[in-house]
Parts: structure tokens; sequence; C-alpha cells
């Protein structure tokens, strides 16, 4: 039973153990931030001139998967954790053009928009197999409870792949840090500003704790 | 005028995942709520999402979709949670009930521990 737990173990988080790149997925739904967390991590430890992808408020900013690889950050202890990051385009249910040219973008851009978001999540979605841990990044501004977040949790969970949850946006006056732990109790969550570096080092922490679980 | 599909656990359990999510998506692509008996397992619900976004055209905009548990299963012990585990795999995920929209009908499904609210959207905004 002890090596069965080990085998386990070690299948799952082995390759942390022996200090080889794993790769670390961010996934959520459209908008959350996922590419403003990977943007300040790969500046706080990279470098202020690694950017993974650009922002906007404006859904589906992202439409192509994104890796950055050998990504090192460090605890106060001085030990290293590598991985290689990769930022994946939000997932839904839903994707109308017209919601774009709503916001103001013309009808051609709104629809090559639509057509290259579509993709995304399709390639989004194909990246579950590929990734070792993820990052769920959600807005804490938001409701928790949408399928999309359910869905792409459990999916992790049926594939046994390690999940903490960021509650990002806790610099807006509607975040509930609370909700979302409500939402998902059986997970790790941490609430974060991303865009203005917010509990940042606590993210860190509990990043490197998570991973070498 | 919203109209409801309902369909029986048993009506998709002999299918393959891809014969599953294709009848659902298929019912839902006519304008119709699907509410199926019993849930997709975790991957046919990616797969679901997956196959919806390639099916997007101008008619077709998407889904809403919701999963509803059996609300007693979250409170039960140890024992019968690997009981029920056991049937699902027996006999599939009976409990609960998926809710199906198309985006078209479907404004949003707006789900918390205590309840579940359908809100569709105006005729009018459907032509």
């Amino acid at each position: 039973m002890i090596n069965w737990f080990k085998n386990l173990f070690s299948g799952l988080f082995g390759d942390l153990f022996k200090g080889k790149t794993f790769k670390l997925g961010l996934y959520g739904p459209p908008n959350s931030g996922k590419t403003t967390l990977a943007n300040r991590m790969c500046k706080d430890w990279l470098g202020d001139n690694f950017d993974i992808g650009t922002v906007s408020s404006m859904p589906h900013e992202t439409r192509e998967v994104n890796v950055q690889e050998s990504v090192m950050i460090k605890n106060k202890d001085g030990k290293e954790l590598s991985f290689n990051l990769v930022d994946t385009p939000g997932i839904a249910t839903k994707i109308d053009y017209e919601d774009f040219i709503k916001k103001g973008m013309s009808i051609k851009k709104a629809k090559k928009r639509a057509r290259e978001a579509t993709k995304g999540v399709i390639d989004s979605i194909k990246w579950l197999d590929e990734v070792d841990t993820v990052l769920v990044v959600l807005d804490s501004t938001e409701d928790p409870y949408s399928q999309v977040n359910v869905t792409v949790i459990g999916n992790l969970a049926a594939r046994d792949i390690p999940v903490m949850i960021v509650a990002n946006k806790v610099d807006k006056k509607k975040s509930s840090i609370k909700k979302v732990q409500g939402a998902f109790p059986q997970y790790e969550v941490v609430g974060i500003s991303a865009k203005y570096g917010k509990h940042m080092d606590n993210f860190y922490e509990r990043l490197f704790s998570f991973s070498r679980k | 005028m919203v109209t409801l599909q309902f369909v029986p656990y048993n009506q998709i359990e002999d299918l393959t995942s891809i014969g599953r999510i294709r009848k659902l998506l298929n019912i839902a692509k006519s304008n119709k709520i699907v509410l199926l008996q019993g849930r997709l397992k975790q991957e046919e619900e990616a797969e679901l999402i997956k196959a919806t976004m390639e099916e997007i055209n101008k008619e077709f905009k998407g889904i809403e979709l919701a999963v509803i548990e059996n609300a007693s299963k979250s409170k039960d012990s140890g024992f019968k949670k690997l009981k029920q585990g056991m049937v699902s795999l027996l006999l599939g995920q009976r409990d609960g009930m998926t809710i199906i929209g198309p985006s078209s009908v479907v404004k949003k499904i707006k789900k918390d521990p205590n309840k579940i609210e359908l809100f569709t959207k105006e005729a009018r905004k459907r032509r």
C-alpha cells in the first residue's frame, strides 16, 4: 500500500522533485486575467522586457496558446522551481461576433476575432493533455459557479492534474475570495491582483509549496 | 416560444462519446433546450465545448451549459460515495440533470448551491 502511494506520488510530482521543468498551465474563462498573470510572472522572474502576450478589456484577446519556456522562481529559502508557463485562451461555450461589434469593433475584425477565438478554445481544451500542473485563474468579481469553471476543474481532476485556484482582481470592490473558496472548497485558493502585483509574494510561496506537495 | 426536450439517460447510454455529444448538440442546434437526465462524463463535457466551438457559424453562436448535481451527493459518507461511484461506473451518471441551451435562446444559466435560474432572450432578439 505504501509503495502504491509512493508510485502515485512520484508519478504525479516526480518531475518536480527531480528538478525537471514541468508545464504550468493557466486556464480559466475569458477576461479573468490569465495573460496579465503570465506577464506579471515573466516580468517578476525574467525581467521587464518579457511579455507572453497582449492584454485588453476585450474578451478573447488571447486566441493562441503561448508558451514561455524556463521560468525559474525562487522561494524565500533560496530553493528553485522551474517550469514552462503555458498561457491558454479563455474557455467559453459561446462566441458571438456581434458582442465584439457592440464593443466597438468593425464587422470584419469582429468576425475574424470570433473565428480565431473558437479555434483558441479548441486549442485550450487540446492542451489539457499536455500540462502537468494548472492554475485556474478566475475573476473574483464574477460568479464562480459557471459551468465552464466547473467543467475545466472537473476535467483536470479526472486527469489527476494538480490544480490551484487563483482568485484574481482582488483590487476591485466587488471581489470576493470567499465566494470562490465556497464554490471550490476542496481546492487551494489564493487571492491576487495580477494587474497591480498585489499579494504576489504570497502567490509565489503558495505556488512553490503547492507544486512541491 | 421556448421548446424544452427531455432526454432520458437510456437514450444516450449505448452511444459512444461522440454519438452522445452529436445527439445533444443537434437538439441544441435546432433551437431547443435539452434537459438530459444525469450527466456526461467530465471528458465528454469538455468535448461538448470543443464540438460546439467547431460548429459555430452565422446562425449557431454556441450554448449555455449547466449541470445540476444530486443535492445529497456532497453530504454523503465515504462508503455511500464509493457505492455511488461504482453504480456510476456500471450504469452511467444518471444522477442530477444537464441543461444545454442554444445561446440564441438562453441568455444565461445562473447557478448557486441553492437554486438554478435560466434566463431566456427576448424573441425579437433571436431573429
